[in-house]
């Protein structure tokens, strides 16, 4: 039996029923492994440890009472443990989106996500670290520190939601939610050898996610293989009365069995040229090249697709989001919460508070953002980029009428070293190059690993599929995971 | 494209964002990098092409308009940096 912090999901739900261990027992020996790691890891921003045992003895109370008289209701995930990502607010427990203008805020109410992982019985452990209000690729842009690469600690974890990768990776939590905007769940799962979805967007609320750019967020979950990515994203997608764009469409009610193993045969997947970019680590190209050869072996039909309008995805994405942003952050003035740096003068609340509390990169990109807004320069960038965006979402769509997936590598390289972009904004968004072309066009896609580069870094590979496609990726991801082992490989700690 | 100096500082001050001289300095750098890189959107074609304005060909889903129980001034007012008689207290807006 492996260890209590190695478990999946499906092992832990049956581990607690059986009684094999309690989930007291569970979240003690996450907070152990939390206590002994956190010092070199630094995934957590918040851990919530009385929050978490308390849960847990509660869970612990219900499954008593369930095993004297099963028809006692039990929620589905009783007693297990999941991480946060620090965007997403947890009633009465600080949020801070890794900024200093928000470092003392305590939410009075639940995210719907949050509220969805609470009524199925599950323990909070802590709120793992991000960028600044999620705007960024490593984590190097939070206020509270820089997590690291649990297979490589001198680099970074990958962002925005590295935290959460890193957490799962070092089995510091078992799964964790994050949130993706230009790729910030897939580009750590990548860098962090984890498997992590963004769904469609507007397929899970985005009510109570601290917004960065609302056309865009989406709330994603990580974890150590597809099935259990899959577990939580039931829980949480769906349609909610507190965000009007949270699409009103059905779950599909699917299961991942292992009698799936061989079926693709029927399934045609589409490899788009675009993203094999100048540039890329070959080891990359190669692990993916390789990956859709055992897609094959399993009876799927690889064949090339255009996304003609690729290259231009990362500017649309540098104009669109600080505009969004820009917009979001102006409710950070000083007045209604967060720190206020006094003066006798508004005007000078505003602009002395903004300009203490925000951090350079969120700064850049109001500003980025604020400009492309602004009159005169409107329709050259924003609305330019709109209708870019408009084909880079028909390139998707006509894609789509004749493949069921699009593959392609998730980013252009491995995990890189702390420090090594930071000075270079422009170095750091192409980081972002592969994975904002489906936040733009608003289509899910999962992110697992595929293998490992000769320093011993995860290397991953996404899978697209249509708007409202989910189950698609997952039944394709669990085809790949049952008939490989690249998602069983854990980093040494 | 380089930006010059008055053009950041009217776009910090749009912004409300009071920021150091190095900080316009590296600003000007950084955002006429990344303004000249996004310059090139310019040369797609995009005549006839309607702009996105949701991703979703759904439309936005509302509920119904009935009143419903609130958080309360106390809990809504417990983030904030300076209260008085359970309202946010500022300095006068009218100069």
């Amino acid at each position: 039996m492996p260890k209590l912090v190695e478990l999946t999901l499906s092992q832990i739900i049956a581990g607690l029923q059986k009684g094999d261990f309690s989930s007291s027992e569970l979240t003690q020996a996450f907070l152990a492994r939390i206590d002994r790691l956190e010092s070199q890891l630094h995934a957590y921003i918040t851990l919530t440890p009385d929050l978490a045992l308390a849960q847990a003895e509660h869970a612990d109370q219900q499954f008593a009472a369930w095993r004297v008289d099963s028809n006692v209701p039990l929620p589905p995930l009783s007693g297990v443990p999941i991480a946060v990502k620090d965007v997403l607010c947890v009633a009465g427990v600080r949020c801070t989106c890794g900024s200093k203008i928000l470092e003392d805020f305590v939410p009075p109410y639940n995210a719907t996500s949050v509220e969805r992982l609470l009524e199925s019985g599950m323990v909070i452990l802590g709120k793992t670290n991000t960028d600044e209000f999620a705007m960024g690729s490593s984590t190097e842009n939070s206020a509270f520190g820089t997590t690291h690469n649990p297979w490589d600690i001198r680099r970074v974890p990958g962002g925005s939601s590295g935290g959460s990768a890193a957490a799962v990776a070092a089995c510091l939590a078992p799964v964790a939610l994050g949130t993706d905007t230009g790729g910030s769940v897939r580009q750590p799962a990548s860098f962090c050898g984890v498997t992590g979805i963004k769904p469609t967007y507007g397929r899970v609320s985005r009510y109570g996610l601290i917004a960065f750019g609302s056309s865009l967020d989406v709330v994603g979950v990580l974890g150590h293989d597809v099935v259990d990515a899959a577990y939580i994203y039931k829980l949480i997608a769906g349609h909610d009365q507190l965000d009007s764009t949270s699409a009103d469409r059905p779950i599909p009610d699917f299961e991942l069995l292992d009698s799936s193993r061989g079926s693709l045969s029927g399934f045609r997947i589409g490899v788009p040229d675009e993203y094999f970019i100048p540039g890329m680590q070959p080891e990359v190209e190669t692990a993916v090249r390789e990956a859709l050869r055992e897609f094959e072996n399993l009876g799927a039909e690889v064949m090339p697709v255009s996304l003609s309008h690729t290259e231009h995805a990362l500017p649309v994405y540098y104009l669109i989001a600080p505009a969004e942003a820009s917009a979001n952050l102006a409710r950070y003035d000083g007045i209604r919460y967060g720190p206020r740096v006094q003066s006798d003068r508004m005007w000078d609340i505003y602009s002395r508070t903004r300009g203490d509390k925000f951090g350079s990169e969120v700064k850049r990109r109001i500003m980025l953002g604020t400009y492309a807004l602004s009159t005169g320069y409107y329709d050259a960038y924003y609305g330019q980029a709109q209708k870019v965006r408009t084909l880079i979402k028909n390139d998707f769509d006509q894609a789509f009428e004749n493949v069921d997936l699009i593959a392609a590598p998730v980013t252009p390289t491995t995990a890189f070293f702390i420090g090594e972009h930071l000075d270079d904004p422009l170095a750091m968004y192409l980081e972002d190059a592969l994975t904002i072309p489906a936040s733009l066009a608003g289509v899910p896609a999962i992110s697992f690993p595929v293998g490992f580069d000769k320093q011993g870094l995860p290397i991953g590979m996404q899978l697209m599929g249509p708007q409202f496609g989910e189950e698609i990726l997952f039944q394709t991801t669990h085809t790949f995971q049952l008939a490989t082992n690249w998602h069983l490989s854990k980093p040494k700690l | 494209m380089t930006l010059t100096l008055e053009e950041v500082e009217h776009i910090a001050e749009l912004a409300r964002l009071k920021i150091s001289p190095q900080e316009k300095n590296r600003y000007r750098e950084q955002l006429s990098e990344i303004l000249e890189y996004a310059s090139r959107l310019g040369d797609v074609d995009t005549s006839g092409v309607n702009p996105t304005s949701s991703v979703l060909s759904d439309r936005n889903t509302l509920r119904g308009d009935e009143p419903r129980s609130g958080m309360g001034v106390k809990a809504l007012l417990f983030n904030a940096p300076d209260v008085e008689k359970d309202q946010f207290r500022v300095p006068p807006v009218l100069e």
